[in-house]
């Protein structure tokens, strides 16, 4: 059987099984491999989509939970680091392995479509499902303000 | 020189090196390759026909300039510090050049290590004269080219920014002159410049890796794809170490897209069209296991047996200094305490993984390792092939951290891609990653100091009873000094007579080098004592130190520097600080950790560190490196452990072992010296230094010294 959704703006049809995790889907079968596989568990927040504008683990949503959804990931930001989270992600040199850093963007643009202003502790609090093994937070912290500026005066 | 004199100081050097055994080991698993296939995590391939007038640079005749990092990039930043010592000399800007991992090759052994190693911070410091002088050979090679080409003397032509230009307006790119340069002999003796003409070393330079890691672009071991690759999901003992006595895949093989079920000698393979069906169907597998003897062993047990061993088992001495002995036996009075740390698994955030591709005699493999040609050696003597018939492309690495130096993950993907007869992806789960790890060995470390009428030492005895990741991992022979073991075990103070031992102990589960390694356990003993020696003398922490470091400036001065900065004895109100001091891999370093403690619970709010590691490449990465480090060591010392029941690690994922998150990670601020000192490693000392810095903060809040990690305030 297949399933219709909508992978970052495109219709996309694809042959899992519906109770294959979107992750799966994502990365093997639609070929974006930006979101990354950490835990298998919700717990640490590589695998972080958008689904229908809201963050969510992909790991551990059902493919089934996706069908005829909106499903946004690190690849929907920009090819070309034009998105204000990229650009202050560069800016700030945040990543350092980078293989929690796709997830942590799209917690941020979760958190920033929300929130153009976000303090300390709400981005501590919409961040804290996000881990970094390398421990780049400073810089995570630092950027996600840079970029909260530069969309508010944008 | 050897890393080992630079550790100990000057109070004893061992009669071995890290290098030596490594080498020696290295040379037993094969020749090596030579030859340059490259690959790039971004557009590394030249557009045009490649030239290659030495092995750390190629250019292109469409003037495409690739230079090469024998580093892997973990997250350290060689991907761009690397290229940056190059670069200086070949007199290229940066944003011209693109960047490849180097493959497997004799030409690429770190020569710290012996062998092609990413690990003991040892990139930059074996890379610092190395690659420099290769950007100066290919610049020399080039303008001699131009030389030629146009009959004018090479001292009339100048090298800048990918161009050799000469009188009247001469201009030839470095592509146009690279064929007649690779042509030409490599000059032997090149001059270098001054550090004072660094127009890119020491400069803070942007990573060349992060517009890859922001898009999703970067490519890790779990993001290969070759054709008709296939995925597998491995079946291994609960038990490390046991073996398969059976299994039956019936009800395996009927699951959708299962291609496969192989065993291994590590277990049971599953193989299928997707990752998901793969591990699917691994559930419904079942296995009989012959634990053998692994399942006797737990936490406790070994712990007995460590602190048995540090009675009865051989001493080797680590260093020695006039006579320990015989000074605690007059000094006006005694203390000894014992420190131990626990067992921990890297839990890089990429879990293991690596793509394996068996065609013909030959295998393919393309994934995340920081041991180049131990994989390419391992993988030919098990497949029974030489070691040029293995390839082996390196891919970006999701951590590291000292897991990926192993080489399971790589030997497994290859044989099981040689069983089935197709390329295949080998992916563990986070279960399978923390279960199955090289674990960072349980230490107790044993401290005894005499102090004088005044209070300062007179004599201290170390001795740290531990397991050896050298003897497992390099075949380091037995009843012989493992030099990463005698890390940090000197403390920096000036103390008359000293003697530092060590008994290396095989508690019987594999173990693995973690993150600053032995800094870990030998500087939370150290700094921890040290502080409670201040304490018995009635002393302030720092003005004790400050006291024996008179002959001493680069640790003097760091630890200015950091509690001038921290602003010592001024915490805010409910606010207390430690601090701790270390040498390591070259690198000088202070930390003042300043926490709370509330309900038991300790909270690090701020931690400051000051630094001096010589000359740096890129300190915005220092900077990051530290945070990292720091982040990293508050981690295991406020959680990190591994436990075990009967031969089985209890923890499993992020849930039982926990990973530090953003809302709990302190502010960290640091102060750099700008130091024209050799360069030292930054990968790891403030790892090492964050536990004892915030035991002796807890002490400094509560009174109680807490002589076991991670911290637990009962």
């Amino acid at each position: 059987m297949s399933t219709s959704l909508k992978v970052n703006g495109k219709a996309a049809t694809v042959q899992a099984e519906p109770d294959t995790p979107l992750l799966w889907v994502l990365r093997d079968e639609l070929n974006l491999t930006g979101t990354k596989f950490g835990c298998g568990a919700a717990l640490c927040g590589a695998c972080t989509v958008h689904l229908n504008g809201v963050p969510v683990r992909s790991c551990s949503t059902p493919l089934s939970a996706a069908a005829g959804a909106s499903v946004a990931t690190v690849e929907s930001l920009s090819a070309n680091n034009s998105h204000a989270l990229q650009k202050a992600w560069i800016q700030h040199d945040v990543p350092q392995c980078g293989y929690c850093q796709s997830g942590q963007l799209m917690s941020a643009a979760a958190l920033l479509a929300k929130n153009k202003n976000p303090s300390d502790s709400e981005i501590d609090a919409a961040m804290a499902g996000n881990i970094c093994r390398c421990g780049t937070y400073p810089r995570i912290r630092a950027a996600i303000k840079t970029a909260a500026a530069s969309m508010r005066t944008a | 020189m050897s890393r080992i004199q630079e550790t100990v100081g000057p109070v004893a050097a061992p009669a071995v090196s890290r290098r030596k055994f490594i080498q020696a080991s290295a040379a037993l698993s094969g020749g090596l390759t030579l030859g340059v296939s490259l690959w790039g995590a971004g557009p590394a391939q030249a557009a045009g026909m490649m030239f290659t007038p030495n092995a750390w640079v190629h250019i292109a005749d469409d003037n495409t300039i690739t230079l090469i990092s024998a580093r892997s990039e973990m997250g350290q930043g060689v991907y761009t510090s690397m290229p940056m010592l190059i670069a200086e000399e070949l007199n290229v800007d940066l944003k011209q050049v693109k960047v490849a991992i180097a493959p497997p090759g004799a030409i690429y052994v770190n020569s710290l290590l012996g062998a092609q190693i990413t690990g003991g911070s040892t990139s930059v410091r074996d890379g610092w004269e190395k690659l420099r002088t290769a950007g100066a050979q290919v610049r020399t090679m080039l303008v001699a080219a131009a030389a030629q080409k146009w009959g004018v003397a090479a001292d009339q032509l100048r090298a800048e920014s990918g161009k050799v230009l000469g009188p009247k307006g001469l201009s030839a790119t470095y592509g146009s002159l690279a064929e007649a340069a690779s042509k030409l002999p490599v000059p032997e003796k090149v001059a270098l410049k001054d550090p004072s003409q660094f127009t890119i070393v020491g400069k803070r330079t942007q990573r060349l890796d992060t517009p890859a890691k922001v898009n999703g672009t970067a490519e890790f071991g779990i993001d290969v794809k070759l054709p008709g690759m296939v995925y597998a999901s491995l079946e291994q003992c609960p038990v490390i170490g046991g073996k398969v006595t059976g299994f039956n895949a019936t009800r395996a093989k009927a699951m959708p897209g299962v291609i496969d079920v192989v065993q291994i000698p590590d277990g049971v393979a599953v193989v299928a069209d997707t990752y998901w069906h793969a591990k699917k169907a691994r559930e419904v597998l079942t296995v009989e296991w012959d634990e053998g003897a692994g399942a006797a062993i737990s936490g406790d047990s070994m712990l007995k047996g460590i602190r048995a061993a540090s009675g009865t088992g051989k001493v080797l001495s680590i260093a020695k200094k006039g006579d320990a002995d015989a000074a605690l036996s007059k000094a006006a009075r005694t203390l000894s305490a014992e420190y131990t740390t626990p067992l921990l698994a890297h839990a890089a955030l990429e879990p293991m993984n690596f793509t394996a591709d068996f065609k013909n005699g030959q295998c393919l493999l393309v994934g995340p390792t920081q041991f180049q040609q131990g994989a390419q050696g391992a993988v030919a003597a098990a497949l029974g092939l030489k070691p040029e018939d293995i390839t082996l492309k390196t891919t970006f690495l999701g951590g590291g951290f000292g897991r990926r130096l192993e080489l399971d993950f790589v030997l497994q993907a290859a044989q099981i891609s040689k069983a089935v007869g197709k390329p295949v992806k080998l992916l563990w789960t986070r279960e399978d990653d923390t279960t199955h790890d090289f674990y960072r060995p349980m230490a107790l470390v044993q401290l005894k100091a005499g102090l004088d009428a005044a209070g300062m030492p007179v004599a201290t005895a170390f001795k740290l009873t531990s397991q050896s990741v050298t003897q497992r991992a390099f075949g380091l022979p037995k009843d012989t000094l493992d030099p990463f073991m005698a890390e940090a075990s000197v403390a920096p103070y000036e103390v008359a007579n000293s003697q530092h031992d060590l008994v290396i102990h095989d508690s019987g589960l594999r173990v693995g080098y973690w993150r600053a390694v032995s800094h870990n356990a030998n500087a939370f003993a150290n700094e921890s004592f040290i502080d409670e020696l201040a304490a018995a003398a009635g002393k302030d922490p720092l003005a004790y130190r400050m006291a024996m470091l008179s002959g001493k400036p680069r640790f003097a001065t760091v630890l200015k520097l950091a509690t001038d900065k921290a602003g010592w004895g001024k915490a805010p109100a409910g606010r207390f600080q430690g601090l701790a001091l270390m040498e390591g891999y070259d690198t000088y370093m202070a930390q003042v950790a300043e926490i709370s403690v509330s309900g038991g619970q300790i909270r690090v709010h701020k931690v400051t560190v000051a630094t001096d590691l010589g000359r740096m490449v890129n300190p915005d990465t220092v900077e990051a490196q530290i945070q990292s480090s720091v982040v990293f060591g508050l981690t295991a010392a406020l959680w990190g452990e591994i436990t075990l029941d009967k031969g089985r690690v209890r923890q499993a994922n992020f849930d039982t072992y926990r990973l530090m998150r953003i809302n709990e990670a302190p502010l960290i601020d640091i102060v750099l010296v700008n130091s024209t000192e050799k360069p030292g490693g930054i990968g790891e000392p403030a790892t090492a230094l964050i536990g004892p810095a915030v035991g002796n903060a807890v002490f400094a809040a509560t009174g109680k010294r807490l002589r076991s990690l991670p911290f637990a305030l009962a």
